[in-house]
């Protein structure tokens, strides 16, 4: 079961991305998702894929895990492509089906937003590729953490992002098993109709909320045995640190935005 | 010997329930001993666990851990010196790592960043599992996990460990496992340990064992004098350890064995030794 959620997987490796500091990560695909609206021609969008290239070079990701990742969107940026393709009544016609006619400027455009979803996919899988998804939400806690003067509890939700992290696999385990003690019990999960489908998830779920409250409750025994009393006089194990390539990572950003800026028509 | 435990007439009842889940119970744990306290379910021994770690508190009655009077005031200050190790080896896993989990104790002591480095890999290193340091939990079995909450237990330097039914969901060689680290920890460290257990093969392994039975003291003695009296340990819902049987078995079957054994290995070795003094 673990094996089939590509999405949000971390691959161990070393590389200069990898050992980036979360939280310039974070500031970097934040940038990057705002200046790819920047771009609105051909040689913007070469420039932002030249960029996007060089990034995935740099993280030393295997390509075939990138193309894994896209998989489950492929169909909103196919949907997207298409809509464009369809609908945008720009430019010469370049040919017609019935009713539908299909305008160069409607394929241009629709090449360019499939581009834009692509490269916003490719790099943000990039963080979860290359960042422990601890490290990225003791990046989102340092990050946030300005908030605490507004009564944000950002140190509480941390924490609870850490732990549904670490009791994903757990759970999907125990979905697992309930599945199988289900079926063996003659539960039915692949056929019928689809209202039949639904219903038969019902035993699936309650015995596994249930088993989930009660983890949690222990969960909730165990920690307080440890002296967890909230974020307060705490210490923290995993220390970020800033580099150089941070600053310069970031600065790299910035002037892609001009260039960007610059190039665009 | 210095008494690190005392507990003094403790009663204690659920809301709602007629009877007493602990009944004016005394007992004493000293310095370096390992204490099992024994009983089927509903004999009291959750309860008595969950007071010693200020989870619950008494209605009638004292408990003093290390010269502390539980209270609501210094819970915090025993949870300190007392240590606990939970029956769900999933459920007290808190980091996403083994050396998160080892250190989440010791972020919320608050010690200093480079400290808590040092005592995370020690702890480690004392119950054998330096080598998985970022391992995420669901690769580690079930014994590993608990050797793992061994070590964050350790981490923060109790003065006593309490097994609460640690042993329970493993398999045998898990068990074996556990209870290997923690005779290791008492020797060397000086630990106090009490295990919490219905099995009466772990509590064989204790200085003392202490026999709960709906909320009373029942009785307590050493292993060997616990497993002298059988029939009436099964009349309690505990059942005697398989070699303990056999060797009562052999005796009444005639063979002059010298003791009832507790201890597989002690019991094969006087079995094959038997006829060498003939």
């Amino acid at each position: 079961m673990m094996e089939k959620m590509i999405l949000g997987r971390y691959l161990p490796a070393d590389s200069v991305v990898h050992r980036m500091d979360p939280r310039a990560k974070l500031l970097f695909i934040f940038g990057f998702v705002l200046i790819v609206f920047l771009a609105n021609n051909f040689f913007t969008y070469a420039l932002l894929g030249v960029f996007t290239l060089i990034v995935i070079l740099l993280a030393r990701v295997k390509i075939q895990f990138l193309i894994a990742g896209l998989k489950p969107v492929i169909i909103i940026i196919l949907f997207t492509f298409f809509l464009h393709v369809f609908f945008t009544k720009e430019g010469d016609i370049l040919a017609q089906i019935g009713f539908l006619s299909i305008y160069k400027g409607g394929v241009i455009k629709g090449i360019f937003i499939a581009l834009r979803f692509f490269l916003l996919i490719l790099v943000t899988s990039l963080l979860t590729l290359t960042t422990p998804p601890i490290s990225v939400t003791d990046g989102i806690e340092s990050l946030f953490g300005p908030l605490k003067k507004v009564k944000v509890p950002v140190h509480e939700l941390a924490l609870m992002m850490s732990i549904s992290l670490r009791f994903i696999p757990t759970l999907l385990d125990e979905t697992d098993k309930i599945m199988k003690a289900q079926m063996a019990r003659g539960a039915d999960f692949t056929s019928g109709s689809l209202s039949n489908r639904v219903k038969a998830v019902i035993p699936l779920l309650v015995p596994l909320f249930v088993s989930a409250f009660k983890r949690a409750e222990e969960l909730a025994v165990a920690m307080e045995a440890r002296g967890y009393k909230g974020g307060e006089g705490r210490t923290k194990y995993r220390l970020l640190a800033w580099h150089m390539r941070d600053t310069l990572a970031l600065l790299f950003l910035i002037g892609l935005a001009a260039a960007l800026f610059a190039l665009r028509s | 010997m210095e008494t690190v435990i005392a507990i003094e007439k403790v009663s204690f009842q659920y809301p709602n329930q007629t009877s007493f889940a602990l009944q004016n119970i005394s007992l004493h744990v000293e310095k370096g001993e390992w204490l099992a306290i024994v009983g089927h379910n509903g004999s009291g021994k959750s309860t008595l666990a969950k007071m010693l770690n200020g989870l619950h508190y008494p209605q009638t009655g004292n408990v003093t851990i290390g010269g502390l009077i539980l209270s609501e005031e210094n819970v915090w200050l025993i949870r300190e010196k007392l240590g606990m190790v939970f029956q769900n080896p999933d459920n007290q896993f808190v980091g996403t790592t083994v050396q998160d989990d080892v250190a989440f104790g010791l972020e919320n002591a608050g010690v200093e960043q480079a400290e808590m480095k040092e005592r995370v890999l020690s702890a480690l290193e004392k119950v054998g599992m330096a080598a998985f340091l970022n391992q995420e939990p669901h690769h580690l079995s079930g014994g590993q996990k608990q050797r793992v909450a061994i070590a964050s237990v350790i981490a923060l330097r109790p003065d006593i460990i309490l097994l609460d039914e640690a042993t329970s969901m493993l398999d045998p060689s898990g068990r074996e496992e556990v209870m290997e680290t923690i005779r290791e920890l008492k020797e060397k460290e000086g630990l106090t340990v009490i295990s919490i257990t219905h099995d009466l093969e772990e509590a064989a392994k204790a200085d003392r064992v202490i026999v709960l039975n709906e909320g009373n003291l029942y009785t307590e003695g050493t292993p060997r004098e616990i497993f002298q009296m059988d029939k009436d340990l099964l009349k309690l819902g505990l059942g005697v350890p398989f070699s303990v049987q056999l060797s009562q078995l052999l005796a009444d079957e005639g063979l002059l064995l010298t003791q009832r054994h507790f201890n597989e290995e002690e019991l094969v070795r006087e079995i094959w030794t038997l006829n060498f003094a003939k």
